[in-house]
């Protein structure tokens, strides 16, 4: 069978296993794991944070929950079905009109040739054509700006290059809101950002998901940012989660040596670091390297080492 | 008295478009004395870009419109072709914002060097590399990056390489625009290691570091410049820009830095609404008005002097001392 | 009828357009190409000649009749111009608008299924077809075929001039594929045909177009190689042809220099036309080029 019965009435998306194995080399023999068998829950009007540095299979779990990359093994279960039956072109509307994503790049986000409103246009007619009037578009458009606090008449006739990327990345958020989208992936969407602009934007999803229920996947490498936003963090490396949790839980009793690298590495002014130690991320990591891999065949089942509750590391020395 | 290293007295540099001048620096002042690292924050086009770039070179649409910046007293502005190639690489060097991509990628890394250090007319001898390799091991690098190819290594790793070549011949400033923002937050804080390293070990005399990041400034530098829009609006060490800045913009970007500790629930951050002016002709007047809650007609106006509040402590502002007597004030009362 | 304000306002708010009207080697480029095209079409008016009558004396250098002076036979050099510039258009224009064809289909087609066997398959035909020399090619065609006309020899060069095309769009395709505007019409459900050419075919299409003008002046520059070495067309006229047989008539020993260097003189001026276009195009495209 391929649903999940629900344990918990606000779980929206599910992922089990899910694994992403690319093949290189000449006749592919070199398998990289870029996902390895990565398991968790989202639940309604949550916030999750997937934490990693680059390379940590973050972005690519992001793909795969967008139908945009397809998963070795595993699976992914939105409201309980596996998103890898939906083939047809309706299945994959209807998909699409719950499940949404703002990107890191806002002005990679938009075809530089075609004004920003082409955005509105393209959601129009493939996943809401039943809205025919060319004033109840208008109208909807115009409410959901409103929403993100962009003003129609400043934004809609515009090239992206005229536009700044605060007002970018608001107008993919407003697109999302347009579909009434029920869960968003937000990948990296403020690193491009200036300071000032990315705690509106920030504040925007927050609301958005404790308002309307928006369940959020936030994709980052800035702890700092995952502590502000989400409920839930995840810490991703090297394809794994490594650990994962409460988000005070993690941050206040970190177990994993890696978790606990990434915290030691923020900047921020609430203290200082010290200058006089040493400072090598590279031995910490590579012995958890030397650790994983000598117990690969132990993995996934053998090392997830339950914390209290909800907290749960993966095994480590 | 430490030695001043770099004086820059009310430089302008505009740009030269189809519709006209973007006076993206206007008047700057600061200066920055041996063993000190000073941080150049800002958004994006405030202008630290064109500044750090105009001090090396300076093409075209860039035109140098008037004062002066002293290095070690040449003034590069003013310096002819052959001076600036001496001061270039051995006096002052940059390691400009995407540097990182810069690598060719059908070069390996020791052409790459070679062919960056001959044009600054120094043999890449094996005396030399035997000079880079010892750096190299400073930083955690092996001998043989130098035979890899950029595609081999991290971006950690092509940061470092960088951060060596450009250090090469112990500059007196290293001017270092953006090195730390494309990179995970471990790399991040080994290079601000390294920085603090170089200068302690006298790899470098001193060090302006150009970046959006007050968070990492507060771990490194010494003085913090804030700049907006062409100008410098607050000039202050590290602990007054951080625990008591007096400019609203200052005060703005403070509030908005996410700390550990800040959940979104319990206490949203402000940011500031609005984006940055136009620098096209742009006129007399505060540039930060349009976002400022304490902006009135006198801000629109006149641009406000440069007021120094005390020998280290210099601002923008017409109105902080009555801003700062109502937060005074204000928390008194409390 | 617009205004200059008006329009100089329009260009201002156009770059792109704004420096390729201003762009002087566009503008020299596109002139001196203009002027050779009319030349091709309408030139055949200016003169009464074909271009093998005999249309007067042996070996006469440019005089007041024959502008251009005679060959040794006695044809008329500027009619044997004007007719080889139009097979040098024609040639340019098939083989340029084939090779560049082909390698955008091929190309685009790799880079779109990028990594899979398709890409591996049609990089690998890509590859050995530009090993394949062209000129053994032609001289084992030219040995079988009793009559070669340009059309053929320009379907010819075109067919063996793709590769560099194909490789260059696979590129493109490549890069443009992974942006991220791509993805989010792939998460609106755009069906891909729209996200073919909307999102990827629009965003080369400065790029396809310098492709093609590259394609053109290699295709001209490869017919005028092979007219000249003699395994190019049976029939017809072209400027390498004149060239050719200017020198198997020993032109430069006699000293007829109008029959052989004034042909390879509005050769050279043709492709330096080309050239010019495609160095002042980069520039328009892009900006960090862009002199004020």
């Amino acid at each position: 069978m391929n649903t999940v019965q629900n344990d918990n009435h606000n779980t929206i998306m599910e992922l089990k296993d899910v694994t992403k194995v690319f093949r290189r080399g000449f006749f592919r023999k070199e398998n990289i794991y870029a996902v390895d068998h990565i398991s968790f829950n989202l639940y309604r009007g949550n916030i999750v944070s997937l934490i990693g540095e680059s390379g940590s299979g973050k972005t690519t779990t992001g793909k795969m929950i967008l139908k945009l990359l397809k998963p070795t093994s595993g699976n992914i279960y939105y409201r309980g079905r596996d998103i890898n039956l939906i083939k047809s072109a309706r299945q994959k509307v209807e998909y699409y009109k719950d499940v949404q994503a703002v990107f890191q790049e806002p002005f990679a986000s938009f075809n530089p040739l075609f004004r920003v409103d082409r955005i509105f246009d393209m959601v129009f007619s493939s996943l809401l054509p039943e809205i025919k009037s060319h004033d109840e578009r208008e109208e909807q458009v115009h409410t959901v700006l409103r929403s993100v606090h962009l003003e129609p008449r400043e934004v809609l006739q515009k090239y992206p290059h005229q536009l700044s990327g605060g007002q970018l990345q608001r107008l993919l958020i407003a697109r999302a809101l347009l579909l009434h989208a029920r869960v968003l992936v937000a990948d990296e969407l403020i690193s491009m950002l200036d300071a000032s602009t990315r705690v509106g934007v920030l504040n925007l999803l927050g609301e958005l998901a404790y308002r309307k229920g928006l369940a959020v996947i936030f994709i980052t490498h800035d702890l700092s940012l995952g502590f502000y936003m989400s409920d839930k963090s995840l810490i991703m490396y090297n394809g794994r989660l490594v650990e994962t949790g409460d988000t005070e839980k993690v941050y206040n009793e970190a177990v994993h040596p890696y978790t606990k690298l990434l915290l030691n590495s923020v900047p921020d002014i609430g203290f200082r670091w010290n200058m006089d130690k040493a400072f090598n991320p590279e031995h910490i990591v590579s012995d958890i390297d030397d650790f994983y891999n000598k117990n690969r065949n132990r993995y996934p089942k053998g090392l997830v080492q339950t914390g209290d509750g909800d907290h749960k590391v993966m095994y480590t020395l | 008295m430490p030695e001043k290293i770099l004086e820059v007295k009310q430089l302008k540099i505009y740009y030269r478009t189809l519709q006209g001048f973007v006076k993206a620096v206007d008047g700057i002042s600061f200066a920055m004395e041996r063993g000190q690292i000073v941080g150049l924050a800002g958004e994006s086009g405030c202008g630290k870009t064109t500044f750090c770039n105009g001090l090396i070179l300076r093409k075209k649409p860039m035109q140098y419109m008037g004062g002066k910046a002293l290095l070690l007293g040449h003034d590069l502005m003013s310096a002819n072709k052959a001076e600036m190639r001496k001061l270039r690489y051995t006096n002052i060097s940059l390691i400009p914002q995407s540097a990182m991509d810069s690598f060719s990628p059908t070069k390996k890394i020791k052409t790459l060097v070679s062919d960056l250090v001959r044009q600054h007319h120094i043999e890449a001898d094996s005396d030399f590399f035997r000079k880079v390799k010892e750096r190299f091991a400073q930083v955690n690098l092996t001998p043989d990056v130098l035979d890899s190819y950029p595609i081999e290594l991290s971006g950690g790793m092509k940061q470092r390489v960088l951060m060596v070549i450009a250090t090469m011949m112990n500059p007196d400033l290293l001017v270092a625009d953006e090195i730390s923002s494309a990179l995970d937050v471990t790399s991040q804080r080994f290079v601000c290691k390294l920085l603090v390293d170089f200068l302690r070990k006298k790899f470098v005399g001193s060090v302006l570091f150009i970046t959006h990041d007050l968070s990492i400034l507060y771990q490194i530098a010494a003085k913090i410049i804030i700049m907006y829009a062409g100008h410098l609006v607050e000039v202050a060490p590290t602990k007054d820009i951080i625990h008591a800045p007096k400019h609203p913009y200052t005060k703005a970007l403070i509030t908005s830095l996410p700390r550990i500790g800040v959940r979104f629930k319990d206490h949203k951050l402000r940011g500031i609404g609005g984006v940055p002016p136009k620098l096209l002709e742009i006129g007399p007047g505060c540039r930060f008005r349009f976002r400022c809650p304490f902006a009135d007609e006198i801000c629109e106006q006149k641009t406000p002097p440069v007021e120094n509040i005390n020998r280290e402590h210099s601002i923008m502002c017409h109105h902080w001392k009555k801003i700062d007597r109502n937060e005074h004030e204000h928390s008194t009362k409390r | 009828m617009r205004s200059g304000k008006e329009i100089s306002a329009y260009l201002k708010n156009h770059p792109n357009l704004y420096f390729t009207v201003h762009n002087k080697k566009v503008v020299l480029g596109l002139s001196m190409f203009l002027f050779f095209a009319l030349l091709a079409l309408l030139g055949t008016l200016l003169t009464p000649y074909n271009y093998s009558d005999i249309a007067g004396g042996s070996a006469l250098p440019p005089n007041a009749k024959h502008i251009l002076g005679t060959t040794q036979l006695g044809e008329d050099v500027f009619s044997q111009v004007i007719y080889g510039l139009r097979a040098t258009f024609i040639t340019g224009l098939i083989a340029g608008g084939l090779a560049t064809l082909i390698g955008i289909s091929v190309g685009f087609l790799a880079g779109y299924y990028g990594g899979s066997l398709l890409d591996e398959g049609l990089m690998m035909i890509t590859n050995i077809m530009l090993v394949i020399p062209i000129i053994a090619v032609l001289v084992i065609i030219s040995a079988y075929l009793r009559h070669l006309s340009v059309f053929i020899q320009a379907l010819i060069i075109g067919s063996y001039n793709w590769p560099w095309v194909a490789r260059a769009v696979r590129a493109q395709t490549l890069a443009i594929k992974n942006n991220p505007y791509v993805n989010l019409s792939h998460i609106s459900s755009i069906p891909i045909s729209r996200i073919i050419r909307e999102d990827i075919a629009f965003n080369m299409f400065s790029y396809i177009f310098m492709a093609f003008i590259l394609q053109f002046s290699g295709s001209v520059l490869a017919a005028a190689t092979l007219d000249f070495i003699g395994v190019g067309p049976t029939q017809g006229i072209s400027l390498g042809l004149i060239m050719r047989f200017a020198i198997l008539a020993g032109a430069i020993l006699h000293g007829y220099w109008w029959w052989m260097i004034i042909p390879g003189l509005i050769l050279t001026l043709l492709i330096v036309s080309l050239y010019l276009i495609n160095t002042g195009l980069d520039e328009v495209f892009n900006p960090r080029l862009r002199e004020l």
